[in-house]
């Protein structure tokens, strides 16, 4: 049964945590846990003052450095991709999901599960672009992916 | 000062649980999106796990009249679909296919200080920087 795999239940235990973070971020201040949106509004003078936005992105380098240092999980850079790429990705993620108001957490987890009509698409669209440009890129020379 | 803290907090456990779920390895996320390749299924159980909690925990939540440490919730109204919906998710699927990162998982492993999460954050924080630029001043104007 691969659903007994460890990568499944790693990939289930990290959901779940997922899950709680954005579920106590919301009982405790009222708010959606969306990464492009926690960054986005730390640009916007209207949303700039408020300093929660911050800490939460410090929660999350916290975060960061107790997988590396204290748990051993491997952290990015396991997919080598040139330069260029690398950086039209960054652009295409920053702007596309500050354009579409949401990315896959506060479309694909909070918005999904609240049944809001935009998030369900949303969420839909960037999986089949996603799929699609996956696809794509092993048909170049060399077979990138 | 409460809200920071339960917002660190937050962050902490979010983390975590992109780092254990897998969504933080470029590698398995493109592995996931490789439907007509050597598909790897196993992060739709992050979604399935993370929806499993919200979707029951957030109409058990939203009943209270106010947040614990907040004065009001702040959840999307927005119902109507624009083109900004559409383009916006398209251009973001196109990303992260070609990088494997989303948001979450590059500020996660921004720590890593590898090569690829560096310039793709960066690139990304610069690119939303300008995005809300430009919407400040379509505003003014």
């Amino acid at each position: 049964m691969i659903f007994f795999t460890e990568s499944y239940r790693l990939a289930f235990l990290g959901g779940l945590l997922i899950g709680v973070a954005a579920l106590v971020l919301l009982f405790l201040n009222g708010r959606i846990l969306g990464v492009s949106g926690i960054i986005g509004g730390l640009f916007n003078p209207s949303t700039r003052r408020e300093p929660w936005r911050v800490f939460f992105l410090m929660g999350m380098l916290l975060g960061g450095l107790v997988l590396k240092t204290l748990l051993s999980f491997p952290l990015g850079n396991s997919l080598e991709r040139p330069t260029p790429i690398l950086i039209l990705a960054g652009v295409l993620v920053g702007w596309g999901t500050r354009l579409g108001s949401g990315c896959t957490s506060g479309h694909g987890v909070c918005g999904m599960s609240r049944l809001s009509p935009r998030s369900l698409l949303g969420t839909v669209i960037f999986m089949l672009f996603g799929i699609l440009t996956v696809w794509l890129l092993k048909l170049l020379p060399g077979g990138a992916v | 000062m409460k809200q920071n803290m339960s917002a660190l907090f937050c962050g902490v456990l979010f983390s975590l649980g992109l780092g254990i779920s897998g969504m933080v390895q470029p590698q398995k996320v493109t592995g996931f999106l490789d439907l007509f390749g050597s598909w790897d299924p196993s992060l739709i159980f992050v979604m399935f796990g993370a929806i499993l909690v919200y979707s029951i925990g957030y109409r058990v939540v939203i009943r209270r009249k106010i947040p614990l440490f907040a004065d009001n919730f702040v959840i999307p109204t927005k119902k109507e679909i624009d083109w900004r919906l559409l383009l916006g998710s398209s251009l973001f699927g196109i990303g992260w296919g070609l990088a494997g990162y989303c948001p979450g998982p590059a500020i996660t492993s921004f720590v890593s200080f590898g090569h690829s999460s560096l310039l793709f954050v960066s690139s990304m924080l610069v690119s939303m920087f300008l995005f809300e630029q430009i919407q400040i001043r379509k505003a003014k104007s």
